[in-house]
């Protein structure tokens, strides 16, 4: 078994217009075993930047008290946030300095508003080779569900509803086919002028 | 002498992808033409699927080799099948003796993974889908081979089938029209295709109805 | 004295999580994979200059991760670099090399020249003995005229006036072994490039989708990204597809970014 399936995970990210959506199921296992049910993956950085951290639970947990402990430094020093591309740039430095047998084993996947709200995804692999991605990117061990999903269901320009149906869609057919992720899903969709949090209903096997 | 080759292995994977969905009064099979090893594209213009009996067609990735042995053992029996009852060999019956040539071979296995699809006795849709050693499900859809994973959530997402625990036992078979299952048919390939790289080159797809049988072709991706 | 607390890093690698992770690969765990760019990159000295070129394609195993990522890389305004090999490698390399490379000019006050980025690379990469696992085409013009080198993980390094690297090298040189002449014109050149990187594309697995170019000459160059988009998506459903269920949502928390102003409709008419 590989040790990015350990805890079992699916992070989603897709782009509409001006806006974005960031989705992950809310299992937390150990192999086949589920731990928990209502597990958080993915966390703000902030207002309009969210990173989601599949793999190992441990790691991921670490890696994001790291990048909160970098965002801080970052905001006391220069008193605003962080762009999106900056952030990215920051993860992708501190998952390679690790490279050399001993990296975080976890999959990053960022999105955020930039300037002029303009979206921004990207993911990573253990390592902090960035992926740039102008429609969807994902992780974690449903990640081939959810490339076969996303690339069946994406469209272009969508409007935040639509946006936030696809996703969620995407996120919870895939994980239905996947034995390590699932227990429903935790959507985040992002416009300039709200964050719409929601929970959604999923299978409970 | 010392053992000369310790890393041969009997099989290969020659990818591929392959799909088949019931309908009320149809069946759809369809596989992409692509033979590949490796790295390395072996051929573009490869059928995975052969049609076993009038009404029974086959689609198989895997070891394109066992494929072979497979299709000409299953062929040789239905031949037998018919001189013995002077008929062609029901789809449900060719489902059966599939998973019993796949078991024959429990120790030494086909490296092939096969969706069966045809029309029963009452002319409706039925696909059956297999492991490498003969475990078989009737079902109402099924994909199998490299692109799979990518498949199967979205063919689950558009035709979500009743659990087979319901009593009294639903209908495995899809909602979809004819014209509707080849549009998904070639939607789920163009998708698997652009992210699975043992996909590609062609589509062909094979549709079973009271009409008889008919094949389609479509171009995909051919890096 | 070394803080006991979390510093932002002075560069390098750390090395702290090494231990733990050869224990878990010692308890039967699997060692990750990844993100690998399958590759053809190829290069080519012609009549006046350099041209480079690369696929687009990024794979993890049998799955493509990236279909449209840039695998040539800036390392001064003269010089760029191809990359293949495991991504973040590549990536990491000619970025460090380039800032290298930048402060030099700064020091010296002088364009950087081709076999500078060379050494400076195959230092990196011999210091790790191939587990820095970066495969290089290096192209440019300086003062002492166009160059093309090839870069392999170890350190080891050529010289050539045609290369190729990555799963797709074979093919790429197929072409250039068949087609390659001296003095070779610009136009000329670019098709040979293009030729070779569409040789890749169709005949190597690991390589896929577009082609992008880029041309060195004497004191100008000219980055043609997605030169040739020979792969497009083959079929959309022309009547698109509803989803057969809704989504059933639990719980939705909405947060307000901007503060709205409320304006009292009788204040706006006093």
């Amino acid at each position: 078994m590989s040790i990015f399936e350990y805890n079992g995970s699916a992070l989603v990210a897709m782009v509409g217009k001006n806006c974005f959506a960031i989705a992950s199921d809310r299992r937390l296992g150990v192999q086949l075993q589920t731990i928990a049910t209502d597990f958080q993956r993915i966390s703000k950085i902030h207002d309009k930047l969210f990173i989601g951290l599949s793999g190992l639970a441990t790691d991921a947990q670490t890696l994001y008290q790291r990048l909160v402990f970098r965002h801080k430094l970052y905001q006391l020093r220069e008193e605003r946030d962080m762009k999106p591309e900056t952030f990215a740039s920051l993860v992708s430095a501190i998952l390679y300095e690790k490279r050399q047998f001993g990296p975080y084993f976890c999959q990053p996947v960022i999105a955020g508003l930039g300037d002029d709200d303009k979206p921004f995804i990207c993911t990573m692999d253990s390592i902090g080779a960035k992926e740039l991605a102008k429609d969807f990117v994902v992780a974690g061990t449903a990640s081939e569900s959810l490339y076969g999903a996303c690339e069946s269901m994406f469209k272009p320009d969508m409007e935040p509803e639509e946006l936030f149906e696809t996703i969620s869609q995407a996120l919870l057919s895939s994980v239905d086919r996947d034995c390590l992720s699932g227990w429903g899903g935790h959507v985040y969709v992002v416009t300039p002028i709200e964050v719409k949090e929601r929970i959604l209903k999923g299978r409970m096997d | 002498m010392t053992k000369q080759h310790a890393n041969w292995s009997p099989y290969d994977n020659n990818g591929g992808s392959c799909v088949a969905i019931a309908g009320a009064d149809y069946c759809v099979i369809a596989a992409d033409t692509r033979m590949s090893t490796g790295y390395n594209i072996l051929t573009r213009d490869y059928s995975k699927i052969s049609q076993l009996a009038d009404k029974s067609v086959m689609a198989s990735s895997g070891f394109q080799a066992d494929v072979k042995a497979l299709q000409k053992v299953l062929s040789a029996r239905h031949l037998i099948y018919q001189h013995q009852h002077n008929k062609q060999m029901s789809c449900p019956a060719m489902a059966q003796l599939l998973s019993n040539t796949l078991y024959y071979k429990r120790f030494f296995p086909y490296y092939a993974f096969n969706v069966l699809g045809g029309l029963d006795n009452e002319g409706k849709g039925c696909v059956f889908t297999y492991d490498a050693v003969g475990s078989y499900e009737r079902v109402g859809y099924s994909s199998q081979g490299s692109g799979s994973t990518l498949i199967m959530p979205f063919l689950d997402n558009q035709l979500k089938s009743p659990s087979p625990l319901l009593l009294p036992a639903k209908d495995a078979v899809t909602p979809l029209s004819e014209t509707e299952a080849v549009d998904l048919v070639k939607t789920v390939f163009a998708s698997a295709t652009e992210r699975d790289i043992y996909t590609g080159d062609k589509l062909e797809i094979v549709i079973l109805n009271a009409s008889g049988i008919r094949r389609e072709y479509m171009d995909l991706r051919r890096d | 004295m070394s803080p006991s607390f979390d510093l932002p890093p002075k560069g390098g690698f750390s090395f702290d999580l090494c231990r733990r992770n050869a224990m878990l690969e010692s308890k039967g765990l699997k060692a990750p994979t990844f993100l690998k760019t399958g590759t053809t990159i190829v290069g080519l000295v012609f009549q006046d200059g350099v041209i480079l070129g690369a696929d687009t394609r990024a794979t993890e195993g049998p799955i493509v991760a990236d279909k449209n990522c840039e695998k040539i890389h800036y390392m001064a305004p003269n010089i760029y670099c191809c990359g293949a090999g495991t991504a973040a490698d590549t990536e990491a390399v000619t970025d460090m090399v380039s800032s290298q490379l930048q402060l030099h000019r700064y020091h010296t006050g002088r364009e950087s020249r081709v076999v500078t980025a060379l050494t400076l690379l195959k230092k990196h990469l011999f210091n790790y003995q191939g587990h820095v696992s970066a495969a290089l085409v290096l192209g440019g013009v300086d003062v002492t005229g166009p160059h093309l080198h090839t870069i392999y993980p170890h350190g080891s390094t050529d010289t050539l006036p045609f290369a190729t690297m990555g799963s797709g090298s074979l093919a790429a040189m197929s072409v250039f072994e068949s087609k390659y002449k001296e003095g070779l014109g610009r136009d000329e050149g670019v098709q040979l490039v293009v030729e070779a990187i569409s040789a890749g594309i169709f005949n190597d697995l690991g390589s896929g989708s577009n082609v992008d170019v880029c041309v060195i000459t004497k004191g100008h160059k000219d980055y043609l990204r997605n030169h040739l988009l020979p792969n497009p998506r083959t079929y959309v459903n022309p009547k698109g597809f509803t989803f057969p269920k809704k989504t059933e949502v639990l719980l939705t928390k909405i947060i307000p970014l901007k503060e709205v102003e409320v304006i009292e409709g009788d204040a706006m008419e006093e």
